[in-house]
């Protein structure tokens, strides 16, 4: 009885770790497929100019909004305690909402029902300012995005959609980052996942407070519009 | 938005270069890039960036299409008296920007 | 073994072949113009130049040998010192060979500075070569090329 248990923990284990078509210790960001100067660039606090939304984030943390007059301060007060590891839990299921939302969706949520102020449009410059300043206070800390009880649902539907082939191009998102992860396709070498929070000096030097996760959770505007354009498919909308 | 950033010493003596740094947010729309219905998007890059020193213009750039976005400089002047360093840039659509950063010169 | 005579219009051909060879050997010791070769061939930076030769060495054009993006591509250039009297440096301009805007920048000294050394990120749009000029407040004139691999350019596909 006791050795079918143990064996049943071990098939257990082993459909569990086939679900992980790239083992967590193989995991590369694609930015160490970079050459050397742009990882310089990346790692330049001061030459990085996603550091000028980072900054701006900062000022509308301590900006009142909303009928309420509330800052973000005024609740989470000290942003280097209260933000640390926050970003790196994101998308992450809300309960209020009963679904997984991402990290813009959960600052929008607290604008709309604690401070009384309207959303912020996605991409636009304000919420990226403020998405890359709490993503700031996570740097360094490895994703860790809940995928079991209430996300399981979506979890898993993207999932399927990293898998489905789609666009001109007729590649799926794994084609490209899981089955040749290093591999350059057009001048983008593709990270084996792509890892974020980040403040990537994207295309055009514009910032991409990008945000994506292996196999594919739901995403915001990186992975829905980029890269589907890239594979000429078209754009998924942010709030899809 | 965070016009910009500026990164000077905190003190220096007199004679030393000084290292002067700014990351300018900018877009440098370079005119060949087009939006999502395909239309292009019209150039608009930063033509003339000067610093002065004390009120003396002391490093100028000329820039346009072949400055990446979200422009940075570094360059360095030398040290004279005490004071302040002004920043100051224009772009195509006239839009103005400026930054100021005080230099303590010490000797 | 007896030897054949060579016709007439064979031996028009070895003479021509001869005077052509001798041209080509007279053209190779001539001393090469400086600012010819090693310059590529952009009608902006000639129009800047203006006829005047630059001298090759002295000023650095530091620009990574492979870019992976274009569109922002690390920069420096730098003049060393010590600068005499009235040789200082007065404006650095950059030329691209490729760039649909050939001129790039332009970096303007209206004081002398004792340390000549100017950073930024430039575009490029696909590989090519850079080409860094000073000119010195005495007239002087110095150039520096760089060659870039770039593996994604920059302006050509509209994004």
């Amino acid at each position: 009885m006791r050795v079918a248990a143990v064996l049943l923990a071990c098939w257990a284990a082993s459909a569990v770790a086939q679900t992980r078509a790239i083992p967590a210790t193989d995991l590369r960001s694609g930015l160490s497929f970079g050459s050397a100067e742009l990882r310089a660039m990346q790692a330049d606090d001061f030459a990085n100019p996603g550091m000028l939304w980072v900054e701006r984030g900062e000022k509308l943390w301590q900006t009142p909004a909303g009928t309420a007059g509330r800052t973000c301060a005024s609740c989470h007060v000290d942003p280097a305690t209260s933000m640390k590891g926050v970003a790196a839990r994101y998308p992450a299921l809300d309960a209020k909402a009963g679904r997984v939302i991402d990290l813009e969706g959960r600052i929008n949520a607290c604008r709309t029902s604690r401070q009384q102020a309207p959303s912020l449009a996605a991409e636009s410059e304000d919420l990226l300012a403020l998405t890359a300043f709490i993503a700031y206070h996570s740097r360094g800390l490895p994703l860790s995005v809940a995928i079991g009880e209430g996300a399981r649902t979506t979890f898993e539907q993207g999932r399927d959609l990293y898998y489905v082939r789609h666009g001109q191009m007729n590649l799926s998102c794994a084609d490209c980052h899981e089955r040749t992860g290093g591999a350059a396709y057009s001048p983008r070498r593709s990270a084996k996942a792509i890892p974020m929070p980040t403040r990537r000096i994207a295309s055009n030097g514009r910032l991409s407070a990008r945000w994506g996760a292996e196999y594919g959770h739901a995403c915001s505007a990186f992975a829905p519009r980029c890269c589907p354009t890239m594979i000429r498919g078209s754009p998924r909308s942010s709030s899809s | 938005m965070a016009a910009s950033r500026v990164q000077v010493p905190a003190e220096v003596r007199r004679g030393d270069s000084v290292e002067v740094k700014i990351s300018i947010r900018h877009p440098m729309e370079s005119g060949f890039r087009v939006d999502d219905s395909g239309r292009r998007i019209a150039r608009n890059t930063i033509r003339e960036f000067t610093c002065r020193y004390n009120g003396k213009p002391v490093f100028v750039a000329r820039l346009g299409s072949g400055i990446a976005a979200n422009p940075y400089l570094r360059f360095f002047l030398t040290a004279a008296e005490s004071g302040q360093l002004s920043f100051e840039w224009v772009d195509e659509a006239g839009e103005r920007g400026d930054a100021l950063a005080s230099l303590t010169v010490v000797g | 073994m007896k030897r054949d005579a060579s016709p007439p219009i064979a031996s028009a051909h070895r003479r021509r072949l001869i005077v052509a060879g001798g041209a080509i050997l007279a053209a190779r010791m001539l001393p090469a113009r400086a600012d010819s070769a090693p310059l590529p061939a952009i009608p902006e930076l000639d129009a800047y130049l203006a006829g005047r030769t630059p001298q090759l060495g002295r000023l650095i054009l530091d620009l990574p040998r492979l870019a992976d993006d274009g569109n922002a591509v690390a920069m420096r250039v730098t003049m060393p010192g010590p600068f005499a009297q009235g040789e200082h440096v007065t404006s650095i301009a950059l030329f691209s060979e490729k760039n649909p805007v050939p001129k790039m920048a332009q970096f303007e000294f209206p004081l002398p500075s004792e340390r000549v050394d100017i950073e930024s990120r430039v575009r490029l749009a696909g590989s090519q070569r850079v080409v860094a000029v000073a000119i010195l407040a005495g007239g002087a004139v110095h150039a520096a090329i760089a060659e870039v691999v770039v593996t994604l350019a920059a302006c050509l596909d509209g994004s």
